[in-house]
């Protein structure tokens, strides 16, 4: 008889592991892994010669904040499409019945999966360095204000990945995922975009809840505690709605 | 080793299962048998640790399927009824995965797959993606999934369903030769399949317990009358009073497609008495033409309504048969 108790963190790498594989194993990781680093290094290229016209610019700290709006956009794009299968491949395929009978926590098949992902979106912003570093080599500049845009970058992916693994858990359809996904977060993004139409009252409250304008604070360098925490707390939020999706199979049954 | 107490499971208003009680002694090997919707699914699921049960308790090993369902769950080896695995995985590294997840020590991996794998019958496509196998090679990697782990008690559910009659076979033996030294509770549809495994029988009908009880027993308390179908080119009314009279035959009833002059019959004759002779002799007394001359086995879902009525008979009668264990009326 083997020991259940043995190793609670080394499941969770198990599940991460395992997921890694599966993405890796299929044409649609490279897919996504070279549309986004092809994107982003057109960006920088572009934002890059356009800065250089517009020689009125801090050239640096002004290119930051241009390159980040902009790949702001492709990691949109792309990391729904990472977590699009995460829960509802599991769920059509039947394979999350049986992961449900083994001795698992439910919080560690989320966080398994959700490291999978972050894993993931970390791996696929590593090259998106070169182009600083080589910037870096030719006109040396502070690194400081990079390191918080890419704070904010990260945080930002985080987010909308805790957000793509919630929308997976409820469907068994992987496009219905991705869709309901690109639903929400762009309208997270975007609420605040007609200031004209929200009276002075929801306009606050809606400042505070757009993914848009905290992001914004990031690329400018600035690290503003209140920023981290949103999406800390947004995060955690779809986190355990995630966790309440796969509970409600006691309520509900499963397909 | 199981031992399942006034379990019952609803989903919303549905109720799935309604106060179930049972106990499967270690070593035994258990049938559960019913019609679609009749509760196997969700009482396995139950001791499998896939979803806490509404009300009662259920313990396994030892261990409660709610408040330690960690240690219970480690002790099953669940085969779901549809069965699946990662498609892009090949056998072999996929269950490595799955010993990984119930906590095997990585030494022992290798030596557990594979004993699975053997067990199984799988070892010769070990290296083969598991989306590329048939149904029935899928099938077994299910069942080797479920070895994992050495687990004390396997919990089957419809393991044949979907095979051809050659692999139901082979997969008949795979679970003969499983029990040794585990528990075992199967579900099934098919009534020679339990004849053919199990030590007892539990039969559920709408989410209750009808019955438990040995296979020969329980078919003993089946079959407590023949059936006949007959055609006979006759007057329906004519036919079926001349047949009534028969020696044996205790009914006699049309059968759809009946009309004068072609009489379609079902006979119920009593229990262990086939007159199928007499019948065929008493037709050709009369001259008739005799078309068709057969016994009909009773379906699984006339089973099910004779032991529900028989129930109710027995109860009136207050005369419980002595070795049949009534667990609810």
């Amino acid at each position: 008889m083997t020991s259940w108790s043995e190793g609670r963190t080394v499941r969770i790498w198990i599940i991460c592991r395992r997921e890694l594989q599966a993405a890796f194993g299929s044409v649609v990781a490279y897919v996504l892994f070279a549309v986004f680093l092809l994107l982003s290094g057109y960006f920088f290229y572009s934002d890059l010669i356009f800065m250089l016209l517009m020689a009125s610019f801090t050239p640096v700290i002004g290119l930051w904040q241009w390159v980040f709006l902009d790949m702001r956009l492709v990691v949109l794009l792309i990391l729904p499409l990472i977590t699009m299968r995460l829960f509802a491949e599991e769920k059509k395929l039947g394979t999350i019945e049986l992961l449900w009978t083994y001795p698992v926590r439910d919080v560690e098949i989320i966080a398994g999966k959700f490291l999978a992902a972050v894993a993931f979106f970390l791996l696929m912003l590593l090259p998106t360095a070169i182009p600083f570093a080589l910037l870096y080599a030719y006109q040396p500049f502070d690194v400081a204000p990079l390191l918080v845009a890419y704070l904010g970058l990260v945080l930002l992916g985080v987010a909308f990945i805790s957000c793509g693994l919630f929308i997976s858990s409820m469907t068994e359809n992987q496009v219905v995922s991705a869709m309901v996904t690109y639903g929400i977060l762009v309208f997270f993004w975007f609420m605040t975009w007609n200031e004209e139409a929200a009276n002075q009252a929801t306009l606050r409250i809606l400042l505070g809840l757009s993914l848009f304008d905290r992001f914004f604070n990031f690329t400018r360098g600035v690290i503003d505690t209140r920023d981290v925490v949103f999406f800390a707390l947004f995060t955690a939020f779809f986190l355990f709605l995630t966790w309440q999706s796969l509970a409600s199979r006691r309520w509900r049954g499963v397909p | 080793m199981i031992s399942v107490a006034g379990v019952s499971k609803r989903f919303g208003s549905f109720t799935a299962i309604s106060d179930i009680s049972f106990e499967v002694a270690t070593g035994e090997i258990v049938g559960l048998l019913g019609p679609n919707g009749a509760g196997k699914s969700t009482t396995m699921r139950i001791l499998a640790g896939v979803f806490p049960p509404s009300s009662g308790s259920a313990r396994v090993a030892g261990h409660d399927v709610v408040a330690d369902s960690l240690r219970a769950r480690a002790a099953v080896g669940y085969f779901p009824e549809r069965v699946s695995a990662y498609q892009e995985m090949t056998v072999q590294s996929y269950l490595h995965y799955v010993g990984r997840m119930k906590g095997v020590r990585r030494a022992g991996l290798s030596v557990q797959a594979d004993a699975a794998m053997r067990a199984c019958g799988v070892d010769t496509v070990a290296r083969r993606i598991i989306g590329s196998l048939s149904k029935g090679f899928r099938q077994r990697v299910g069942i080797a999934q479920a070895l994992i782990g050495n687990p004390e008690v396997l919990i089957l559910d419809e393991p044949t369903a979907g095979l051809d009659p050659e692999q139901v076979a082979e997969m008949r033996d795979l679970i003969r030769s499983l029990k040794q030294d585990r528990t075992v509770v199967l579900s099934t549809h098919i009534l020679t399949e339990v004849e053919q495994t199990c030590d007892r029988v539990i039969i559920l009908h709408r989410g209750r317990i009808v019955a438990v009880d040995t296979p020969a027993n329980l078919n003993r308390r089946v079959q407590r009358a023949g059936r006949i179908y007959v055609e006979v080119t006759a007057p329906v009314v004519e036919a079926r009073e001349w047949l009534a009279r028969v020696g044996g035959v205790v009914s006699v009833s049309d059968a759809p497609g009946s009309r004068d002059g072609n009489a379609v019959l079902t006979i119920l004759t009593e229990r262990d008495r086939d007159v199928r002779e007499d019948i065929a002799r008493a037709i050709a007394e009369r001259g008739w033409g005799l078309r068709e001359l057969r016994s009909v086995a009773f379906s699984l879902e006339e089973i099910f309504l004779t032991l529900v009525q028989g129930d109710d008979d027995e109860l009136e009668r207050g005369t419980h048969g002595a070795n049949l264990d009534h667990l609810s009326a």
